[in-house]
């Protein structure tokens, strides 16, 4: 039988933080948009109605950065896994960054990607492309190619610019053609060879630290050359206190400048590491109480207008190893909502600033018409139900990554139905 | 904190020794005196006990060494366990082996114990927790994190010297930042109620919470051994002469290496200390260390008989748990 093409999903709470619109609404979904809030269009006959009832709908969630390790990686995942991962986490457009192997530096790696990601049908993914070409050296890389073939951004990813010289070049390139650009801030001398947040979990364990001044003092230079250039630049990833004063300040100067943050960044601390949890290592580190705080702060007051997943699934044996040699990141697509959502249940935000979050903002970043729910949108949309309550497993995540040091905890909130262009993608009975 | 549970059965015993953190002042001092009981064994015609007669001890180096190896397989054979000696670091792990893979083989021989040394910290941890429940494994040093034998035998011989520790004032110069002997000291220290301790060394050489490991930090050498009772000095590995580290070795022992000169404000009953292998004429001058003070070489016996205590302690929890496996 044929996917139904018209849709009514009716009695839930429809929030979609781009309108304003927070209430008891139908949404009608025909040809891959949305026909109508509300009463149904005249003459409009669903092939298929659903009771979202006790339900919260909205926009489908977009991701910033997620690590679909195809091409190169296919032994930790692939991106017909990890888009189907990400339906069910009701992630419906991600973005994955260019330090795949071969790297997106070219038209051909980059339609390669969204190629089969269409193939596989799960979520839209949006390739960021290679601010410089192979990731390293000097020559940037033809971003206008690039954006063609379907970059939405430039990235760096979590490699170093050679020299501050290339990088103003290449920012200054990239602002000609109103490109923006995703950089993460650290400097990596400062890094070295550092696996955890330079204090007191680095001074008791004997683990090399990672000085905040790693990435402040990277996020400096990046703001000047912002300034300068004029170029429109996004930081990935902030993990300091100190980063979101500047980059706050930053904006209160005028930049053309956002930010995000990872999801775990809002929970963790330096103290989960333990004794060597690998699953708490991370690039960059999760650091004190004080810094979680100032990021929750500023993704309410919306200095920092993204929460994204920063999804890197690995397979076993990358986290069986002794700490400072196991590779760092989490499988993050399945606990982003969760996550999310247990910010609302401890006060940090409202669930539409949350919502906001995860839709609105990172779209708005990636200047995609995406993230909303009104009349002609496309039908990317995530049903949830805010109180299930369910706990990451092997068994229950569906991600080839189970590297999250969020397994065995239970978690609130569990996605039941997702659309991507008014076609559902996931669907999930009720526990 | 970091104390790791993993170590203890659930009575308490010894099952593995990884680090000093969190194991409580009694245990401690256990290790202690049971080192007390092993150093007469030296001095016997026939240097062995039957402890662990039957028993395979594995060494895992996968960081050369000369004095901890010798002294661990000494330390086994004096108690009559049959010992392997393995330089991981230029065999399998070469070949591309992970350290799973290495650890699984060595479990397919039916080793009753590994003594591992890793540059990484937290590798005895790893080893620990994915090792066979039947094997006790014994930190020899990994990373910057613990060295623990080295610890207590240091605690040792500030006992046998010093008698209780609540009055002393113990001064620790050097590079802390990389040390895990100093990290293992320092626990110890803590544990055991050390009146005052102090640590001495260049800001470019401190952890930046140095405060968290308990102690008092000091930027002048005779400052900081000021009415010292214990001066333990800390190894400087010659790569951290490069880079942004120290400028020369001529000027760190300027400031920080030990002379009899800048000795003369510790207690005049003091001890000098020292891990061992010594830099003469970087971390000290050879009339402290070959002098009236220095009980370096009473370390190194010392610690066969400390490794003789953790190795019986851990082999004795393992055999109560095939006894009561027996039993059940």
């Amino acid at each position: 039988m044929a996917d139904p093409t018209r849709i009514s999903l009716c009695n839930g709470r429809l929030l979609d933080p781009a309108s304003g619109v927070d209430e008891e609404l139908a949404v009608h979904i025909a040809g891959g948009r949305v026909a109508a809030l509300g009463p149904p269009p005249a003459g409009f006959h669903a092939e298929r109605t659903i009771d979202a009832g006790g339900l919260v709908v909205c926009p489908g969630l977009v991701d910033l950065c997620a690590r679909l390790r195809e091409p190169g990686g296919e032994h930790k995942a692939s991106i017909a896994s990890e888009t189907r991962a990400a339906a069910a986490a009701g992630i419906t457009t991600l973005c994955c960054p260019p330090d795949t192997s071969p790297v997106i530096d070219t038209p051909a790696v980059a339609q390669l990607i969204t190629q089969t990601a269409e193939r596989a049908g799960w979520a839209r993914v949006v390739p960021a492309g290679a601010l410089i070409r192979g990731l390293a050296g000097g020559q940037i890389s033809e971003m206008v190619a690039l954006k063609r073939a379907g970059c939405a951004v430039m990235s760096h990813a979590d490699a170093p610019i050679p020299s501050t010289q290339v990088q103003r070049g290449a920012m200054e390139y990239a602002s000609t053609f109103g490109l923006t650009l995703f950089l993460r801030p650290e400097d990596h001398y400062l890094r070295d060879q550092g696996c955890v947040h330079e204090g007191r979990v680095s001074t008791l364990l004997g683990l090399p630290g990672i000085p905040e001044a790693a990435e402040t003092v990277a996020l400096a230079r990046d703001l000047a050359l912002a300034e300068q250039t004029g170029a429109r630049v996004h930081f990935r990833g902030l993990s300091c206190a100190r980063s979101a004063a500047m980059l706050a300040g930053a904006q209160r100067r005028g930049l053309a400048v956002s930010a995000d943050v990872s999801a775990h960044q809002l929970f963790l601390t330096e103290d989960d590491i333990g004794e060597f949890d690998s699953n708490c290592h991370l690039r960059p580190p999760v650091r004190t109480h004080a810094d979680r705080e100032a990021l929750r702060a500023a993704v309410a007051r919306g200095e920092i207008a993204a929460i994204c997943s920063d999804h890197q699934p690995h397979e076993p044996d990358a986290k069986l190893a002794p700490f400072p040699a196991t590779e760092p990141g989490i499988s993050a697509l399945e606990t982003l909502l969760p996550l999310a959502l247990a910010l609302v249940a401890g006060g940090v935000l409202d669930l539409r600033t949350a919502i906001d979050r995860l839709t609105q903002g990172p779209a708005k970043i990636l200047g995609l018409p995406l993230g909303r729910l009104e009349p002609g949108s496309i039908a990317d949309i995530c049903v949830f139900d805010p109180d299930e309550r369910w706990v990451p497993s092997p068994a229950t995540l569906v991600s080839h990554g189970h590297n999250t040091p969020f397994l065995g905890r239970e978690l609130r909130g569990r996605v039941r139905l997702t659309l991507l262009g008014g076609r559902i993608v996931f669907e999930r009975e009720p526990a | 904190m970091t104390g790791s549970a993993a170590q203890l059965d659930a009575d308490g015993n010894l099952r593995h020794l990884l680090t000093l953190d969190g194991l409580s002042r009694a245990l401690l001092t256990e290790i202690l005196d049971r080192t007390e009981g092993f150093l007469s064994v030296a001095r016997q015609a026939v240097k062995k006990v039957p402890l662990c007669r039957g028993k395979i001890v594995a060494n895992l180096f996968f960081e050369t060494s000369t004095r901890t190896r010798t002294t661990f397989e000494l330390a086994a054979k004096r108690l009559s366990a049959d010992v392997l000696n393995l330089n991981i670091s230029t065999s399998a792990t070469a070949k591309g082996e992970t350290l799973l893979d290495t650890l699984r083989n060595l479990e397919a021989m039916h080793v009753d114990m590994f003594v591992v040394r890793h540059a990484d910290s937290g590798a005895a941890h790893f080893i620990a927790a994915h090792a066979d429940p039947h094997v006790a494994v014994i930190n020899a040093g990994d990373g910057r994190h613990s060295h623990p034998t080295q610890g207590m035998l240091d605690m040792f011989t500030i006992r046998q010297h010093k008698g209780d520790f609540a009055n002393l004032c113990v001064a620790i110069v050097g590079d802390v930042l990389h040390s895990r002997v100093a990290r293992s000291e320092l626990s110890a220290l803590r544990t055991l109620g050390a009146g005052e301790v102090r640590i001495i060394a260049p800001r470019t050489l401190l952890p930046v919470h140095a405060e968290a490991l308990g102690a008092r930090v000091y930027h002048d050498l005779r400052e900081g051994v000021r009415d010292a009772d214990v001066v333990i000095m800390l190894r400087l590995q010659r790569e951290r002469m490069r880079g942004a580290l120290l400028p020369s070795e001529h000027e760190y022992f300027q400031l920080f290496g030990l002379t009899e000169e800048r000795l003369a404000t510790a207690k005049p009953d003091a001890i000098v200390m020292h891990p061992g292998p010594i830099n003469r004429g970087v971390e000290m001058d050879s009339q402290v260390a070959d002098g009236p003070r220095s009980v370096i070489l009473e370390q190194v016996s010392n610690g066969i008989a400390v490794r003789m205590a953790v190795m019986s302690m851990c082999i004795g929890t393992q055999n109560l748990r095939s006894a009561g496996q027996a039993d059940g």
